[in-house]
Order: structure tokens, then C-alpha cells, then sequence
């Protein structure tokens, strides 16, 4: 692929694309604080970086409103930060505190925010497209015109809980995006070697729920195509599928052999096709931002990443007495 | 009173929480049109509508997962898995979501969802149409596991596993389904799910059961009445969580237990239960607690079904053996 040259844009407005901007220079900026903490051991169990895929929640996020759901599988992290919810509080549930989202116990794959309709963070590959599906099934049956966005990947595209949650969703014209972030590896196992579709959107098809590739790299893309994929939704006219061509330039998770691709591939999309350097030159090719304003932002994103591990550090480990809270509704121990 | 079966009980029961909750919605394979599979939702579709009483595709894990997701955003799905056999395809939505929720959003978000299936042999049906995976669920924290054994209990104790806040795996014992017939008031009112059941008061032996096998207790227990040995028969209604206390104390009083379930012996809720006693009453006890219990085999086709599944015969055995013991 080409290295793509920064032109200037009409279709976004000054403050549009320096939000954008922020916003995913939040998440890698909080990400690769999260790595760090990982390995000083501050951060416990998994934990799996959204670093390079930025551009696919920011983009999608940028058309959602008030009561829209989101859910989605264990590289969370970006999600909840795109949708609103607060740093410090993701930060120390990675921690494992007890000011986390889910006081300690759920970790980096299960916070949840009723307040943002961020319905997690689920650790089972693939088992929250049907939950996703439920969800968008109550805002129907309430009748809503919210909509749900289910996100998975593409090793999740080969599970079969998924068709049976696009069969449904078909069938009774659910409100629901299917976005397939598609990586190209499922952990270690490229795109080639475990699928037999080579656009998995297409598997749509069967259902007749129709569905497009999308650049991920470029959140102006991902943006368009969200817009167009949220008013089918919420016109009622069934299910969409985002297939959104994206890359993770991080491992699977914190230990990863990274045998399954080569260094030179990695930088190959760093230099050529990062979604935030993309977005950084926008602004500048348009004169909609300076060296300077753009310097401001980064210093104070790195604040508020660096608040963040603080709050992380000082909040309390959960007591424990929490190992038997919210397990039923009335207390068991 | 109206006189009704347990399957009439359950229809009545859901029809009673669809009118009072609009936030009830009942989904599975045939249970619109065709009234389900055992007929507990007949009418139902006609009366509520197919949106509230709604067939789905067989697509058991997609019918879990979409309930929790519609749990989790406020409304109260009963969904029916069609026999215990094929509830495996549902496990995982159950384990590691529907019974999690609660905990992994400090109780903000939660699941009240049903999951009804008919459980149990004794209708003459194949392997995976009669098993009792009942232990299996019950050992999955923030899990419901409630098993009526009378058409009133099914009454109550489905209107309670519907207005709980927690997910609920409610099996319905289909050898009774139409074998018994008792009055039943549709008076909207609940059974307490966190109790069991002391049906009948003794002083020699305990007998704790559950589902069907408290037909076969109960024959035990008269036939021992009149030999002179009088037992306390306990209903667990509800496995999980267990009602350990009213279980200990029947066993404080008689000093002997016998516990009878249909699932095969090993790692089933017996064992549990022989344990909390072991633990929890061993100066109380005057013999060794003895179980009655489907073996450890597959669960036979019909000609040899009735060598697997505990009997009244069976019980008295065992209840002899203990009085024997001390």
C-alpha cells in the first residue's frame, strides 16, 4: 500500500478533526501507559492493547447519541475511553482496585458503565455478539430508536454463536451494527490461515444483512461509514455490517512470540498508514491546527494519562469481604 | 379452587407474568404457535402476542445470549430450552455471562432472566431428553437452580424465579407434567425461592428430595409409616443456593438422612449435602447418610430406565439400612 499522502479534507470541520485527534491520542497514550504498569506489575491478569485500532471506535463513536449501546469483546479499552467514560476508573480496575469500574473484580476484559451503555468488556471470544444482539432486541421491543453496536474480530468471525445472532437479528430487524474489527490475526493465526472468507462481510450475505469494508486506518472513513450503517439501523431497517480493515501493533496480549509476523510488516503500517500521524497531518496540511495546538493536546492528554495511573496506584485494593458481594442480590456468605 | 396439572400451573404462571409485567417476554423454539414443546406456553402467543410470546430459530447459545443482553437492558425474558440435553449450547452464556453480571458491575447491571427446560426421566424418552444436569448448574456461583415437584410449587416458584433479580435455571420435572392433579389459586403469589420445603414431619430418618423423586419419597415415606417409622420428607425447591439450615435441623432431630436424586451418584447435589451434614451435624448423627441416585452410566433408553431411576423400593432400602445401622 501506498504511503498515504495528508490532503486537505472538506468534509470535516476544524474542531471535528482535532476531537478525533484527542481522542485517539487518549487511547494510545493510555495504552501504552497501560503496558508499562503491566510490566512494572501494576497491572495483573491480561491485558491486550488497542494500539493502531484507534481510528475504528473514534470514527464510529463520532455519529452515536444519547442511549446507543456498545459491547464488545476483551480489547476493550478503547471502546469505554471513546464512549466517555472516565480514565481514572478504567485505569484502576486494570489495577485490580476497588475505585475500578467493577471494584477490582472484573478486570481489563469486564468493566461496564449503565451510565455510557458500554455493556463490556466480555472475555468469551465471540459470546458477546448475541448479547449485543439481545440488547438491540430490548430497544426494539421498547421501541427505541436507539441503536447497539456489536463489535467482534475477525478470529470471533469464525464462531458460530455469531450466525446464530445474525439469523435472529435478520429475522426480526434488529437495530444492530455489526462491526468486524478485522486485525488480519486472530492471536497468532492470520486472516489467511483460519478463514475461507476472504471479506468476511460477506457472510452477511446468507442473512441478507448488508454490509461494506471500511479503511480503519483513516477515522474519516470509519466515521462516513458509521453514519450510513447507524441511520439504516435506526430507520429500521435491520441489522449492518462494518467490516473495518484495521491492524494491532501491539501482541495479542502482553506475552506474545509475535512469530506469526514480521517486524518490517509492523513498521510498514506505522510509517505508511497510522491512523493518528493521518489525522495529525490533516490538521496541519488544512492549517486547522498548529505544531503548537497540537503539542498543547498531547501535553494535556499525557496529564490526564499520567492522573490516571496515579489514581490507579493509590486507590485501595478491594477488601476482602468483596469476594462475596454481588453474587446474588441477597448476601450469601 | 380450580384443580390443575403442573403443566396447566406453569401456563398459568406465565400468563399471570406476562399480564402484570410488560417487561415479560417469554421466547424458544415452538413455544408461539405450537405451545411449546410440552404445551406450557399454549395460547400464549394468541393471547400476548407474537412479539411477547415469540418462536425462535434453534439456536440454543443465540437464545441464552440474547436473553441475557435483553436482561441486562431491563426486560425480564423466560426463555425455554426444550429438553436438558440440548441446554449445553446455552452453558456458555449462563456461566460466563448471565451469572456474572451482577459482580462484574458491583450489582448495577443484572440478569433476571428464566431459563425453563423439562428435566428428568420417566417418560420413556432417549438419553439427552431425560438427563438431570441439575449439580452441573447448581456448582455455577450467581446461578438460580429451582426445581418444583407439585403443581402449586410450580405455580409459586415460577412467579418468584420471574421476579427475582438474578438469573434462574427453573427445571420442571416432565414425568409430573400431567401425573398429578391439585387446586391451584392464579393468585399472583409467589413461593419463597431460597427455602425448601419440609412436606412431612417425622422423627426417625430424613428424607431430602427434589423434582419427581419426591413421589418416590413420599410412597417410601407412607409405606414406612406403617411399619412404625415415621421420616421428615424435605423438598429443596431450591439447589442452589441451598437451604442448608432447614436441612441440618431435620437431621439435628432425626439423626438420619437419606438423600435421593436421579442424577447419577458422583459429584451429584448428595454429595453436598452428605458434606454440609458431615460437617455441620456429626454428633447429631446415629448413622451413615445414605444416597439413592441414578448411577454413574448414561442415562439408559426406555426398556431399562426403570433399573436407573430410584423408586420407592429403593428408598425403603436404604432407609432400612440406616435404621438397622443404630
Amino acid at each position: 500500500m501506498a504511503t498515504r499522502k495528508s490532503t486537505k479534507k472538506t468534509n470535516v470541520s476544524a474542531d471535528e478533526l482535532k476531537l478525533y485527534y484527542r481522542e485517539m491520542l487518549l487511547i494510545r497514550r493510555f495504552e501504552e501507559k497501560a503496558g508499562q504498569l503491566y510490566g512494572m506489575g501494576v497491572i495483573g491478569g491480561f491485558c491486550h492493547l488497542y494500539i493502531g485500532q484507534e481510528a475504528v471506535v473514534v470514527g464510529l463513536e463520532a455519529n452515536s447519541k444519547e442511549g446507543d449501546k456498545r459491547i464488545t469483546s476483551y480489547r476493550d479499552h478503547g471502546h469505554m475511553l471513546a464512549c466517555g467514560m472516565d480514565p481514572n476508573g478504567v485505569m484502576a480496575e486494570l489495577a485490580g482496585r476497588f475505585d475500578g469500574y467493577s471494584a477490582g473484580k472484573g478486570g481489563s476484559m469486564h468493566m461496564f458503565s449503565e451510565e455510557k451503555n458500554f455493556y463490556g468488556g466480555n472475555g468469551i471470544v465471540a459470546a458477546q455478539v448475541p448479547l449485543g444482539t439481545g440488547l438491540a432486541f430490548a430497544d426494539k421491543y421498547k421501541g427505541s430508536d436507539n441503536v447497539t453496536f456489536a463489535y467482534f474480530g475477525d478470529g470471533a468471525a469464525n464462531q458460530g454463536q455469531v450466525y446464530e445472532a445474525f439469523n435472529m437479528a435478520a429475522l426480526w430487524n434488529l437495530p444492530v451494527i455489526y462491526v468486524i474489527e478485522n486485525n488480519q490475526y486472530a492471536m497468532g493465526t492470520s486472516q489467511q490461515r483460519s478463514t475461507s472468507t476472504r471479506d468476511i462481510y460477506t457472510r452477511g450475505e446468507a442473512f441478507g444483512i448488508p454490509g461494506e469494508i471500511v479503511d480503519g486506518m483513516d477515522v474519516l472513513a470509519v466515521r462516513d461509514a458509521g453514519e450510513k450503517a447507524i441511520k439504516h439501523c435506526r430507520s429500521g431497517k435491520g441489522p449492518y455490517i462494518l467490516e473495518i480493515k484495521t491492524y494491532r501493533y501491539r501482541g495479542h496480549s502482553m506475552s506474545d512470540p509475535a512469530k506469526y509476523r514480521t517486524r518490517e510488516e509492523v513498521q510498514k503500517v506505522r510509517e505508511e498508514r497510522d491512523p493518528i500521524e493521518h489525522v495529525r497531518g490533516l490538521l496541519l496540511a488544512n492549517k486547522y491546527a498548529t505544531e503548537d495546538d497540537l503539542k498543547a493536546i498531547d501535553k494535556e492528554i499525557k496529564g490526564i494519562v499520567n492522573e490516571s495511573a496515579e489514581f490507579a496506584r493509590n486507590s485501595p485494593e478491594p477488601d476482602p469481604a468483596e469476594l462475596w458481594t454481588d453474587i446474588y442480590a441477597e448476601a450469601t456468605a | 379452587m380450580p384443580e390443575c396439572t403442573m403443566i396447566e400451573a406453569i401456563r398459568m404462571a406465565l400468563s399471570r407474568a406476562l399480564k402484570e409485567d410488560p417487561d415479560v417476554i417469554i421466547f424458544g423454539e415452538d413455544v408461539g404457535i405450537d405451545g411449546g414443546v410440552f404445551r406450557a406456553t399454549d395460547g400464549l402467543t394468541q393471547r400476548y402476542g407474537a412479539s411477547r410470546v415469540r418462536d425462535t430459530p434453534l439456536s440454543e447459545t443465540a437464545i441464552a445470549g440474547m436473553a441475557v443482553g435483553a436482561a441486562a437492558h431491563g426486560l425480564r425474558p423466560v426463555a425455554e430450552i426444550q429438553f436438558t440435553g440440548f441446554l449445553y449450547p446455552a452453558l456458555d452464556q449462563l456461566a460466563n455471562h448471565a451469572s456474572r453480571l451482577r459482580n462484574r458491575t458491583r450489582g448495577r447491571l443484572t440478569c433476571p432472566l428464566v431459563l425453563r427446560a423439562p428435566y428428568g426421566g420417566g417418560i420413556k424418552a432417549p438419553e439427552h431428553h431425560s438427563e438431570s444436569t441439575e449439580a452441573m448448574l447448581a456448582h455455577i456461583p450467581g446461578l438460580r437452580v429451582v426445581i418444583p415437584s407439585s403443581p402449586a410449587r410450580a405455580y409459586g416458584l415460577l412467579l418468584a424465579a420471574i421476579r427475582d433479580p438474578d438469573p434462574v435455571v427453573f427445571f420442571e420435572p416432565k414425568r409430573l407434567y400431567r401425573a398429578i392433579r391439585e387446586p391451584v389459586e392464579d393468585d399472583g403469589m409467589a413461593l419463597p425461592i431460597n427455602k425448601a420445603v419440609l412436606l412431612r414431619e417425622g422423627a426417625d430418618v430424613t428424607l431430602v428430595a427434589w423434582g419427581a423423586m419426591i413421589t418416590e419419597a413420599n410412597e417410601a415415606a407412607d409405606q414406612l409409616a406403617e411399619m412404625g417409622i415415621s421420616a421428615d420428607l424435605i423438598d429443596l425447591a431450591s439447589l442452589k443456593p441451598l437451604d442448608r439450615g432447614t436441612i441440618r435441623s431435620s437431621v439435628e432431630k432425626t439423626g438420619r438422612c437419606v438423600i435421593v436424586h436421579e442424577a447419577p451418584l458422583t459429584a451429584g447435589l448428595g454429595a453436598e449435602i452428605a458434606a454440609d451434614l458431615a460437617e455441620h451435624c456429626m454428633t447429631s448423627l446415629l448413622a451413615p447418610i445414605r444416597r439413592v441416585t441414578g448411577f454413574d452410566t448414561v442415562m439408559p433408553y426406555f426398556r431399562l430406565e426403570a433399573h436407573y431411576m430410584p423408586d420407592a423400593a429403593r428408598i425403603l432400602k436404604a432407609v432400612h439400612n440406616v435404621m438397622e445401622f443404630a
